[in-house]
């Protein structure tokens, strides 16, 4: 029985607190729903995916939880704090050193007239690094793990191709060492083979650096790569929710089951 | 000989107060940007609107006025603030800083020390030295009221990345009592240190963007830097080849085609008064040869 | 180890015209450590569900299911995800990877995830590759570009590199050569040596007979259908 009780132990899920907790969370347009209900919880180091089609709520959700937007109703803690109740000036050093959100367009999240040392940089700097050879090496350090040649490190972003601007937008986000990264359509607009590149590069840093994700985007492909849970969202509303590969093979809600079976296979 | 239809130093009364009482809030909180309600001016903005409003609301019947742009008290734009006031307030005037009670200035800060009795004024053209990273006003707004101040080192930064040295040589960014990142209006960095711990009052007057912001007396100004890259008030590696001064901020003027060129004091009340002394520089003369 | 008690499954298809197809009823099976079970019966008759089912994979409609403890009809995502690292391995008949990531790394991975140092992942990982003749040449390179037999290599070696208390096995000795069915076969008698539960589907009669103590129909469990 000794071997039993041995695998019972490895089996059991080690109890931790929730990075961040999610109750009831709405937003309204005025009489439309932006989203409603939500609720969800993510510990250290897990990959949650949110899919929906356009308007399903998914961007609007992601949007109050990094704190762009003000829900209606509802909770978020982060780390035990109360998001909501936050000041703005703490809500705002949370989400440049512990917090990290990721655009779909990298124009919306560099700065394309500065250099891209200087766009790495720019959270070092945020958070009182006052020493320039040492930004200049962290700064050399990320562009290499995000593969971007470090004689680029003095380009602006404007002479980078799209691939290459979406990676540079990863390790300005990363150089602080977040914990917990907001990502809205991360690998849209971008040519199949960079999307793989930057996948790859996405689950490396995840594993590496023990980031929890919040990942949005309608890729299904992408989820089932990244993401360990996966919620599904139409008209503002989570309508299933589960293990990403349970959700994506035996899902249960009709407009689930519709949005897998439009899959194009290739 | 005052222009009597004009109010005294040409603004009403009620303008004044308004200005006077964005003064005085801006020297609470010094390095705050205070919005005010700038008004038109017989002058085109970018010539000193902002600083002349600011003045007409400190000037007295007795003050004594002195107007420099660029350390001159003989240029275009000091000539004519000057002439202004003396047809709207019928102030006295002077070229000699020691003398003036107010100070207007464009680009530079009197190579003289300042004292307790005396009111600098600035010409601001951007007051906004987060502006260059950050267009939204909101935004800046909120940066300000947060003390998010990493981007201006981005800026400096940048500098260096792109030339191997902070190369911002004027509109050099300081911090105001450990507190507000202020832009000094387009000094020469050279002036940056006179900006600390002066004892004159100093105020920033922005027409074009309605702001005023200040520096009370004994103020602790900080010029930003990083560690490995420490602030450096450069001036050119000569001396005044007219009085001989060996620590004033210098112009370079070409003097003829065959790249003959001379370095003088950009303070000309401070190089006046040095060659009444009898200073004498590499190129100059005595004093009386020179008087016209 | 793995203990499946009156397990039933039925699919609901909304989108054509809400059809409730039951699947299975009333399934029962339990795989003892250092055993190995074979499903068996028609194609068609469940047992990928079943496996599925047991995995984690697909949702269960009644009944528990319980490996290492933990009802995984029941369980929440986060224990499942949880079991599948540390306790119940699986083999599918597909490899489903990253682009790009070399195959050293794919087979690595279970061990880097649960907390093994990358040099001791990366020589159990060769070590595996080089048993199951995956030429040294490729372990550089994605496993998105090999071929059928070669994709299947990687993906037991990735199945066997953590030394899982409970293993599923879905044709695993399918698209291979004789010598790579014989590695194979092996390694799955050294798991069971070391006390592996393990539940295959084998439809390699050799393979099955040489590996199961036991076989279980799942025609057994094929409910009536429903009119």
């Amino acid at each position: 029985m000794g071997q039993m009780e041995q695998i019972a132990a490895l089996a059991a899920t080690p109890v931790a607190l929730p990075l961040l907790q999610v109750d009831g969370l709405c937003r309204n347009y005025g009489a439309r729903i932006g989203c409603a209900g939500v609720s969800f919880d993510i510990h250290a180091g897990e990959v949650l995916g949110i899919v929906g089609e356009s308007g399903s709520g998914k961007s609007t959700l992601l949007s109050c939880l990094a704190g762009h937007q003000r829900p209606d109703a509802g909770r978020i803690t982060y780390a035990g704090q109360d998001v909501l109740a936050m000041s703005e000036a703490d809500r705002r050093r949370l989400s440049r050193t512990e917090w990290a959100y990721v655009h779909q367009n990298p124009r919306d999240g560099l700065r394309m007239g500065v250099s891209a040392g200087g766009n790495v940089g720019e959270r070092l700097m945020a958070v009182g690094a006052r020493n320039y050879g040492q930004i200049r090496t962290r700064a050399h350090d990320w562009l290499g793990r995000v593969e971007i040649a470090a004689d680029r490190i003095d380009d602006r972003p404007s002479a980078f191709s799209g691939g290459m601007q979406q990676r540079l937008q990863i390790a300005r986000n990363l150089v602080t060492g977040p914990r917990l990264v907001f990502m809205d359509e991360p690998t849209g607009g971008l040519d199949v083979s960079v999307q793989a590149r930057l996948l790859d590069l996405l689950r490396g840093l995840v594993r590496d650096m023990g980031l929890s994700v919040i990942i949005v985007t309608h890729d299904l492909a992408v989820v089932r790569l990244l993401a360990d849970r996966l919620m599904v969202m139409k008209s503002g509303r989570v309508v299933e929710q589960g293990l990403t590969d349970q959700v994506l093979d035996d899902p249960q809600h009709a407009y689930t089951q519709l949005l897998v079976s439009s899959v194009l296979q290739v | 000989m005052t222009d009597t239809a004009y109010n005294f130093a040409y603004l009403d009364e009620q303008t004044k107060r308004m200005l006077r009482r964005a003064i005085l809030k801006a020297i609470a909180v010094p390095g705050y940007q205070v919005p005010f309600a700038s008004r038109e001016m017989p002058m085109p903005y970018g010539w000193g609107t902002g600083g002349v409003q600011v003045t007409a609301a400190c000037l007295c019947p007795d003050d004594r006025l002195k107007v420099i742009d660029q350390g001159a008290d003989d240029t275009t734009n000091a000539v004519s603030i000057r002439k202004f006031f003396q047809r709207t307030a019928g102030v006295a005037t002077t070229e000699r800083t020691a003398e003036a009670t107010v100070i207007q200035t464009r680009h530079r800060i009197p190579e003289a020390p300042l004292t307790e009795d005396q009111i600098l004024v600035y010409q601001v053209p951007i007051p906004e030295p987060l502006r260059f990273l950050e267009p939204r006003e909101t935004e800046t707004r909120k940066m300000h009221e947060l003390e998010e101040y990493g981007l201006m080192h981005v800026k400096l930064y940048e500098d260096i990345a792109r030339h191997g040295h902070i190369a911002t040589s004027y509109a050099y960014p300081v911090k105001v009592e450990g507190r507000y990142v202020m832009d000094p209006s387009p000094i020469p960095k050279f002036d940056n240190p006179k900006l600390s711990d002066c004892p004159a009052i100093q105020l920033f007057g922005a027409g074009r963007e309605q702001r005023i912001y200040a520096l009370p007396p004994y103020t602790q100004v900080v010029s930003l830097d990083f560690e490995d890259h420490p602030f450096v008030a450069s001036r050119a590696q000569h001396d005044c080849d007219l009085c001989g001064a060996d620590g004033s901020y210098l112009d370079e003027v070409i003097i003829d085609d065959l790249g003959g060129r001379m370095f003088v004091c950009s303070d000309t009340d401070f190089c006046t008064t040095r060659r009444e002394l009898g200073h004498i520089g590499r190129l100059g003369a005595p004093m009386t040869d020179e008087v016209a | 180890m793995i203990r499946v008690e009156n397990l039933s499954k039925c699919f609901a298809l909304h989108n054509q015209g809400g059809a409730i197809i039951p699947v299975m009823a009333g399934a029962e099976l339990v795989v003892a450590p250092g055993e190995c079970v074979g499903l068996v019966g028609q194609s068609g008759a469940g047992k990928s569900t079943l496996m599925r089912m047991i995995y984690g994979n697909y949702l269960s409609n009644g009944g528990r299911i319980l490996v290492g403890g933990l009802d995984v009809a029941q369980a929440d995502p986060r224990q499942i995800i949880h079991l599948r690292r540390a306790v119940l391995g699986h083999v599918s008949q597909f490899l489903r990877v990253v682009p790009r990531v070399p195959t050293l790394q794919v087979v690595a991975e279970p061990l880097l995830r649960l907390g093994h140092p990358t040099a001791e992942a990366e020589a159990r990982a060769a070590t595996l590759l080089a048993r199951l003749n995956v030429p040294e040449r490729l372990w550089s390179l994605s496993p998105t570009t090999f071929s059928g037999g070669e994709q299947q290599r990687v993906n037991i070696a990735r199945g066997f590199v953590h030394d899982y208390p409970a293993l599923l096995l879905d044709e695993p000795t399918a698209s291979l050569d004789a010598v790579n069915r014989a590695v194979v076969l092996s390694l799955i008698e050294e798991a069971k040596a070391r006390g592996a539960a393990i539940l295959g589907i084998f439809h390699d009669e050799g393979a099955r007979n040489r590996v199961c103590d036991r076989l279980i129909d799942v025609s057994r469990f094929t409910p009536e259908v429903a009119v």
